[in-house]
């Protein structure tokens, strides 16, 4: 329990200053960046790798190959919507996320298993 | 300058959408700790690429580029729109280079220093990201 919370704080506190520099960066473009930055990677890998080891901690490096890769794949279904049909961004971010879903678990299930 | 530092556009963003974020974020690394924790890193692996700050920080260029548009007097809608969509393809960017990153992680993390090898990962995505979004911007991202 102690731990999800550590993971909690950390991960918050991650995401949201990769957040900021999302949101001092100009073009929109650049600042888009850090929307796939390793946030949750980073806050979390320290403490996997504390907890279980390094062996561990690249076996889940290994599945965050899949997991990038179905993040790419969810991003440019979302920019193409929002820049074709103009929905709302939030209404797309979450309706498309079963594309990340999808994609990862569909690499997961083909190579990973 | 190809890229601006703006720090006045973080007044643009209230309170209580630092919270969320912060909160949002908290969730989804406890949840991806949890999932690894329950079911092992093969599956938890897959949420530590989890689009965590994507969906919050759409909705905010959206929001906050549809209200610049308002106070000069335009709708702002579909400029606020095209403005997530920049933002996404940027991201897009991004996400292939987190590939990288977690590469670097699964190949050098077992048999080198853990802090070397997430610091030279780290270093990695950020190399990546950006000659990937000047190759980007030399051919598809116009000015608005």
């Amino acid at each position: 329990m102690t731990d999800l919370v550590l993971r909690f704080l950390i991960g918050g506190t991650v995401v949201s200053l990769f957040a900021i520099l999302g949101d001092i960066f100009r073009p929109k473009s650049f600042a888009g960046l850090f929307g796939a930055a390793p946030s949750i990677a980073l806050a979390t890998l320290g403490l996997t790798i504390h907890h279980n080891g390094k062996l561990y901690a690249a076996i889940e490096a290994r599945s965050m190959i899949a997991g990038a890769i179905a993040m790419s794949a969810y991003v440019a279904t979302v920019s193409w919507v929002l820049f074709r049909f103009k929905p709302p961004a939030l209404a797309v971010t979450l309706a498309l996320l079963p594309v990340w879903f999808g994609v990862s678990f569909g690499i997961w299930h083909l190579c990973l298993r | 300058m190809i890229v601006e530092v703006n720090f006045a556009s973080l007044k643009s963003t209230k309170p209580h959408e630092y919270a969320l974020r912060f909160l949002f974020g908290g969730i989804v690394t406890a949840t991806a700790g949890f999932i690894a924790m329950r079911y092992g890193p093969v599956i938890g692996g897959l949420f530590l690429a989890f689009p965590a700050i994507f969906p919050a920080s759409a909705t905010l260029i959206e929001s906050h580029e549809k209200q610049r548009k308002q106070k000069a007097g335009y709708d702002g809608t579909n400029r606020g729109r095209t403005a997530a969509s920049i933002d996404a393809a940027g991201t897009f960017l991004g996400a292939i280079a987190l590939a990288l990153f977690a590469v670097i992680l699964y190949r050098f993390l077992p048999s080198h220093n853990s802090i070397l090898t997430l610091t030279t990962a780290s270093l990695a995505w950020l190399t990546l990201a950006i000659l990937l979004w000047l190759l980007a911007k030399r051919r598809h991202f116009t000015r608005r």
